[in-house]
């Protein structure tokens, strides 16, 4: 669990870590449009399903994600001031505080969810985050639940 | 509307966008893949699913087919969604059955070079929203009536201006204002930088013209009591305070002032002048009515006096008037409450030197004046000799975050090199000091202005805080550093002006929870974004302007109010407004009245039946961001079209 890139045999580089996203509308979710706009190349690794806000995540959707086998959760949301809604973000950043610590109390790493606040015109911002992910990942390994469901 | 359709049934467009989609996303095998999805009707690909022949077929699928929802794979959502939704309406469908799966800009844009992949991933996109359309339902958008009338609260420049716009526009409007005449702040003033227009000149035919047309109701001497509704429908308690004077008879004439024998601090003349218990607020008052202070007043202390009665040739003293509330319905209220001045008994470090010499900003605005106490003459308030050595203090009470206010009240720098110049103008052998921290003159004309004040006018600049002021006979000492010398300097003053930081009008809290608006950390109203939502709130139909929102001019408080005024009519130019139907609700088999909900939304569009123990959301408030959905620890809270299982079904999908 805790390898570094030196020690990362050959299985985990194979490895494809599968990300689901909660992007919120109006920033993160245009950030990664605009990325596609500009042609920035990124890993396909990356699932995206819309918020209208990155406050209206339910954590139960992380949960659920990780619980059906992703290896990891990104959630985007406007930077703190700029959300659409006023104070969404505010909440999602409490909420996920608080998943994290349950997921370490579960025995999950917590790093396998990321938040990060990505505006509309950070498309290179949204592809280097997920660019970024996936390398931790990739060190991180699968997710564990998955090959306790495949025994 | 939907013939014999199975509503958990989609069909499937997947445009090739030309090249853009097609030379990344193998289409054949995204068909071949989606073909026996569940719940997949059909699998039809195009060219260009928006071009004309494209929204054709897509017409057609939605008037046949029997599908209960349609999936267009294409571009972001972001640009399309709204034309197919309407395509979809204009074929019979309920364009809420619509959704677009982006597998251009997130998919075949940012793949180029991993066409194997990019097919994987586009079909999980797709497949994710054939889940989410499956559980679609469909909504019509939300639609209300609008009351076309307008209610400004505050009468001062800036109410009156945004009355003024809005009623020649051809719209009722009512203009409230607490105190007996309109005109606010600005009728106090003296003359106005940086043109040194005298401010009752540019005002006084303003005051008329609102007085006179014949769509702005006035409504002075009278509070906002209550509100209730919302955009297009607010309904207003209003409390018109006694005035003990029947306003239909009042004429204005004056007589019972003259024959009044009680004399009080006049508030309008920050207690440098006297006014009678039965007064009106200013000779170019408008209405030009009188009021009785029941607190002063004679008759009402003691049963006896009743001289008013007997001056007024009209019979309009009435000392049993009570209160009244007053009801009106208004689609739209602009909010402009104006400031107040920080009060200078907070300036713990003054205090000592405080005397009737030591006065606010306002109060040396009533000096100059012409229609002030002393007409326009600059008289020392303690015994009527002219000041001087006159010290002007900037930044009184502002830009200090430690023991007073964190903001910078913006007009201080300028009204302050005003008042220094005004002061030269009345008494041509004074010498005026300004103690500042900087000058902050950003406007049209306004450095030339002051730098006018400190060339021609010789008025002594002089950089630092006054660290303290005291008393030494008929003297205010004035004990500051000079940071730019360094040096300890004391001046001997006849007469000190603060320039008191601006703060919003008292009783702005009351009146922003009545009305389910915002203030910022400093109390002013929010602005529901600070660059592209200025004079709006985040309460929909409530807007604002002037210095209620922040410290500014009257140029700048002008300017905001026909923008308040503009947004007024372009609310209340539609018959009805609609309003998204993607709204929260709240299922009452599960809802155990928790309250937790109410308190996540930022829009006010939840409340608790205290008695029920449920919540239920406000179709019209509610602005659909879902905050509330993710909070209920029962579930019981879902958005429409945006549901947790809607969530979990496309998780299912793509994992
Ligand atoms: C000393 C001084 C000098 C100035 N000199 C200049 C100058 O030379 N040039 C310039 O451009 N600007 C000047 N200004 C600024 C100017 O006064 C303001 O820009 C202007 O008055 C703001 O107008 P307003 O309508 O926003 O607020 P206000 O004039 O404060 O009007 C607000 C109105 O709302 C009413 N009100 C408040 N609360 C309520 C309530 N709860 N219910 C009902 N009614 C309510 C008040 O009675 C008042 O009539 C000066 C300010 C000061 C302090
Ligand atoms: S969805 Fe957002 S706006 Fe609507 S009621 Fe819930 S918290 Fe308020
Ligand atoms: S709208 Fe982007 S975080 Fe709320």
């Amino acid at each position: 669990m805790e390898q570094k890139e030196g020690s990362m045999d050959k299985e985990n580089r194979a490895f494809e870590p599968k990300i689901i996203a909660f992007l919120c509308n109006w920033c993160t979710y245009a950030g990664a449009d605009l990325a596609g706009v500009s042609r920035i190349q990124y890993p396909s690794n990356i699932r995206i399903i819309r918020l209208m806000c990155s406050g209206a995540l339910d954590p139960t959707y992380v949960i659920k994600s990780l619980l059906e086998g992703a290896d990891g959760v990104l959630i985007g949301g406007c930077h703190p001031g700029d959300c659409h809604y006023i104070s969404g973000n505010f909440k999602a950043r409490r909420r996920v505080a608080v998943l994290k610590t349950s997921l370490k109390e579960a025995g999950l790493e917590p790093e396998r969810v990321w938040l990060r606040w990505i505006s509309a015109s950070e498309g290179a911002y949204f592809a280097k985050t997920v660019e970024e992910m996936v390398l931790h990942l990739k060190r991180l390994g699968p997710n564990p639940l998955n090959s306790m469901w495949a025994i | 509307m939907i013939k014999s359709a199975r509503l958990n049934s989609v069909g499937v467009f997947v445009c090739h966008c030309g090249i853009n989609i097609a030379s990344t996303v193998d289409i054949e095998e995204v068909k071949r893949q989606l073909a026996g999805y569940p719940g997949v009707e059909f699998v039809k690909d195009y060219q260009y699913m928006c071009s004309e022949p494209g929204q054709l077929l897509f017409k057609e699928a939605c008037r046949s087919e029997t599908v209960g929802g349609v999936v267009v794979a294409s571009c972001s959502p972001r640009l399309h969604e709204t034309t197919f939704r309407r395509a979809a309406a204009e074929a019979g469908m309920n364009p809420y059955r619509v959704e677009i799966a982006n597998i251009r800009e997130q998919c075949s844009w940012v793949h180029h070079d991993e066409k194997e992949k990019a097919t994987i991933k586009a079909v999980d996109i797709i497949k994710s929203v054939i889940e989410r359309s499956k559980r679609n339902e469909s909504l019509s958008s939300v639609s209300i009536k609008t009351v076309k009338k307008v209610l400004v609260v505050g009468a001062g420049i800036s109410g009156m201006q945004a009355a003024l716009n809005i009623a020649n526009s051809g719209i009722e409007t009512y203009l409230l204002d607490r105190e007996p005449s309109i005109g606010g702040r600005m009728a106090q003033l003296s003359e106005t930088f940086p043109t040194l227009d005298c401010s009752q000149c540019i005002l006084t035919p303003r005051m008329v013209e609102v007085g006179q047309n014949k769509r702005i109701t006035l409504m002075t001497y009278s509070e906002v009591e209550e509100v209730s509704g919302y955009v297009g429908n607010f309904k207003v308690k209003v409390r018109r305070k006694a005035a003990y004077v029947d306003w239909d008879k009042c004429t204005g004439c004056g007589l019972c002032s003259e024959k009044c024998p009680k004399k009080v601090p006049s508030e309008f003349d920050r207690s440098l002048g006297r006014r009678k218990a039965i007064y009106s607020q200013f000779p170019q008052a408008v209405p030009n009515k009188t009021v009785i202070d029941r607190e002063s007043c004679l008759y009402f202390k003691t049963g006896k006096c009743r001289l008013c009665v007997e001056a007024c040739p009209l019979g309009a003293i009435d000392f049993e008037q009570e209160d009244r509330i007053e009801e009106i319905e208004v689609g739209a209220i602009v909010v402009a409450t104006g400031y107040d001045l920080y009060e200078k008994e907070k300036i713990e470090e003054y205090r000592i030197g405080y005397c009737e010499d030591v006065i606010d900003g306002l109060a040396f605005e009533r000096l100059l004046s012409s229609s002030g106490p002393t007409q326009g003459r600059v008289l020392r308030p303690s015994d009527g000799t002219v000041p001087k050595e006159v010290v002007f203090i900037q930044c009184v009470g502002s830009r200090d975050p430690d023991h007073h206010l964190p903001y910078c009240s913006r007009i201080c720098c300028m009204y302050t090199a005003k008042h220094a110049m005004l002061y030269k103008h009345r008494v041509p052998d004074g010498q005026p000091y300004v103690f500042y921290m900087d000058i902050r003159s950003g406007g049209k004309n306004y450095e030339e202005f002051v730098q006018r004040t400190i060339e021609e006018e010789r008025v002594l600049y002089i950089r630092g805080r006054v660290a303290r002021l005291y008393r030494d006979g008929k003297k205010v000492v004035v004990v500051g550093a000079d940071t730019i010398s360094g040096k300890k300097i004391e001046i001997r003053a006849d007469m000190v002006v603060l320039a008191m930081a601006m703060r919003p009008s008292g009783g702005i809290g009351e009146l922003s929870k009545k009305l389910k608006i915002q203030v910022d950390q400093n109390g002013f109203l929010s602005e529901a974004h600070p660059k592209l939502r200025p004079v709006e709130t985040l309460t929909r139909g409530v807007f604002l302007a002037g210095c209620a929102q922040a410290p500014k001019d009257i140029t700048d408080t002008v300017s905001q109010a026909g923008a308040a005024a503009s947004m007024v009519l372009e609310l209340l130019s539609n018959e009805e407004l609609t309003h998204s139907p993607t709204t929260a609700w709240v299922d009452e088999e599960l809802c155990a009245g928790c309250g937790q909900c109410v308190a996540q939304c930022a829009y006010g569009a939840i409340e608790l039946d205290t008695r029920r123990k449920k919540a239920h959301v406000n179709d019209i408030l509610c602005q659909g961001c879902g905050a509330c959905v993710a909070a209920c620890p029962s579930a019981a809270v879902n958005q429409r079209n945006f549901s947790i299982s809607q969530y979990y079904s496309m998780i299912e999908s793509i994992v």
